[in-house]
């Protein structure tokens, strides 16, 4: 560890908002949060505690978002009962970014699209997922519901500050590999805890060229590699998203030249295959051409990891004027109502229909196993989601794939796990 | 705080799906998620686990999905405490936020008889005594800080405090 003044972005962020001109991996820190985020099952259970306090009000209305989207279209009775839990205390306490059904989308694709994320915020969610808008230079992370009800009251987190890990990527990715893909080889190299309460910083001539959707994807994942956060440091592409999005002016901040990293990492990824995650680890990594051949009975296309309007294009492009396999279901989910209306004006949703595909309204459902396309016993599924454990997508004895939208797309066609450019 | 258990095991990087599956999430009762307790992992789990018994893991226990539910299933289940060579960060959070007490040992204990043999944790002093053998293992300590919201029984609790002396 050096001695010097220089610090990672992530340093910076805590450091600001625990009022230190500094702080070191390993303190401890008390930090006020810009924005706390829960959804219909976190919620419930911190609304629960927060009644605890016996507050009249939260610290910032303005800085609570609250998504119903895991169960919902409420999917039962116990479900529905979870979704007016979080409207009713989002009425009693004024909270206006309350996202309704018609109006929500899946929590970590609609905060940055609503522009309610920039640079330099520092974001807590209850959900594993929050760490997904690093991609946008904020320090987010997740936390449980306790957190989120002690959050709301008094606009504070603990945070230990964590360690940073530097990933390079370099080279130019080959057609059909993507940050899903970075990710997934990462994950895959590291293991599950690779990055154990560590910061993930993703930095490289790949990344410089990822699209705001795809960094989103890669930073979504950091958690599956045990991550407190991942991030991608502002750019222009950065800065072109959040134009129009914003009503206000934000700082981006960066980590400095010499910033002390614990571990450094570096990927030349200019021949990277798409790459697939096995039962039952994210960490359970193979190129694709090691998986061809696998049959599949359900492919899911969305969630916060991959339900963007370009993991939509380019799933539509690979099955246009194709069909899906007749023993496949293929379930296309775009994660917001705003990329849903954008898939239909640009006739993405009509290529997936006529390739006899189903399009449902956002929801997290499948991904966790919820709702909305559930595996039987014995079933293979194959998913642009973040996590195939055990039981993931329904019976304990189904098993579950993780890919790229492309390689979803092509392999709904063919029945097996496939490389894209072998159905192009 | 000293409790005396039976040893369940479990292995690396037992994932909050395997804890409490998430066809399970549409209640927050204690009880109820504590039926379900490992289900997916070990069906049997939740008739064999009793009021006192301790979880001994391996790495990263508690990875995956933030969800509350999983130490709260453990709680509802009676388990007096969770014992890992190392926990995941959201998991180690809600663990202590929620007031279930957890010991990260660095020693490998994966040779326990699961079921059979019983421990004695005292988790001020971060000792675990094995009840059969005499063995003993030393867990890592909490900071301060931590000690406090455990020593207070939670988070709302500490967080409580603060509110009433602003008052």
């Amino acid at each position: 560890m050096s001695n010097s003044n220089e610090s990672t972005m992530i340093e910076k962020i805590l450091a600001a908002h625990a009022d230190k001109d500094k702080v070191a991996p390993g303190d401890l820190v008390n930090a006020r949060v810009d924005l706390a985020l829960g959804n219909d099952i976190t919620a419930p259970v911190a609304i629960r505690e927060f009644m605890r306090f016996g507050l009249d009000k939260v610290f910032d209305p303005d800085k609570i978002v609250l998504v119903p989207d895991h169960f919902t279209p409420n999917k039962d009775i116990a479900s529905a009962e979870q979704a007016v839990a979080l409207r009713s205390f989002a009425k009693q306490y004024a909270i206006k970014n309350y996202f309704e059904v018609g109006r929500m989308g899946i929590e970590h694709a609609l905060l940055p699209e609503q522009g309610l994320v920039w640079p330099e915020m520092l974001i807590i969610g209850a959900d594993s997922h929050t760490c997904t808008y690093g991609a946008l230079g904020a320090f987010s992370t997740g936390v449980g519901s306790t957190d989120l009800a002690a959050a709301m009251a008094i606009g504070e987190a603990w945070f230990k500050v964590p360690p940073t890990m530097r990933f390079e990527y370099e080279g130019k990715l080959p057609p059909y590999v993507g940050g899903k893909d970075l990710i997934l080889y990462t994950i895959g190299h590291i293991g599950v805890d690779g990055a154990r309460y560590r910061a993930m910083e993703f930095v490289g001539s790949a990344v410089d060229n990822l699209s705001m959707d795809g960094r989103l994807t890669m930073a979504n994942m950091a958690v599956e590699a045990g991550g407190k956060c991942g991030y991608i440091q502002p750019d222009e592409i950065t800065f072109e998203y959040l134009k129009g999005r914003l009503a206000g002016d934000y700082t981006a901040v960066y980590s400095d030249r010499d910033a002390s990293y614990e571990k450094i990492y570096k990927f030349d990824v200019s021949d990277l295959e798409p790459q697939i995650a096995f039962p039952s680890s994210p960490d359970n990594v193979r190129p694709v051409s090691e998986a061809s051949g696998i049959d599949i009975q359900q492919v899911v296309i969305g969630s916060c990891t991959n339900g963007r309007i370009e993991d939509l294009r380019l799933a539509a492009s690979v099955i246009k004027n194709k069909r899906v396999h007749p023993e496949v279901r293929l379930l296309i989910i775009p994660a917001t109502q705003d990329i849903y209306l954008q898939a239909m004006e640009e006739g993405l949703l009509k290529t997936f229909i006529e390739a006899e595909a189903v399009v449902s309204t956002p929801t997290c459902g499948p991904c966790l196993g919820g709702h909305m396309g559930i595996l039987a016993r014995g079933e293979k599924a194959l998913a642009t989601t973040n996590r195939n454990f055990v039981g993931r997508m329904g019976h304990p004895e189904s098993e579950v794939y993780l890919c790229n939208p492309a390689v979803a797309a092509a392999s709904a066609v063919t029945g097996t796990i496939v490389d894209p450019k072998e159905v192009i | 705080m000293i409790f005396e258990g039976k040893v369940w095991l479990f292995g690396d990087n037992i994932d909050t799906d395997a804890i409490i599956a998430a066809r399970y999430l549409s209640t927050y009762d204690p009880a109820e998620l504590a039926e379900h307790l490992m289900e997916d992992i070990k069906p049997d789990f939740a008739g064999l686990v009793s009021s006192g018994d301790i979880i001994v893991a391996g790495n990263n226990f508690g990875c995956g999905s933030s969800r509350e539910h999983a130490p709260l299933a453990i709680k509802g289940a009676g388990v007096s405490c969770v014992i890992a060579r190392s926990f995941a960060r959201i998991f180690f959070r809600n663990a202590i936020n929620i007031g279930l007490p957890i010991l990260e040992c660095p020693d490998d204990l994966s040779h326990l008889q699961s079921g059979e043999d019983r421990l004695q944790v005292n988790l001020d002093e971060g000792l675990i005594t094995h009840l059969q053998t005499g063995d003993f293992y030393k867990s890592a300590p909490f900071p301060p800080f931590m000690q406090e919201i455990i020593s207070r029984g939670g988070l709302v609790e500490y967080v409580m405090l603060r509110i009433e002396n602003e008052r």
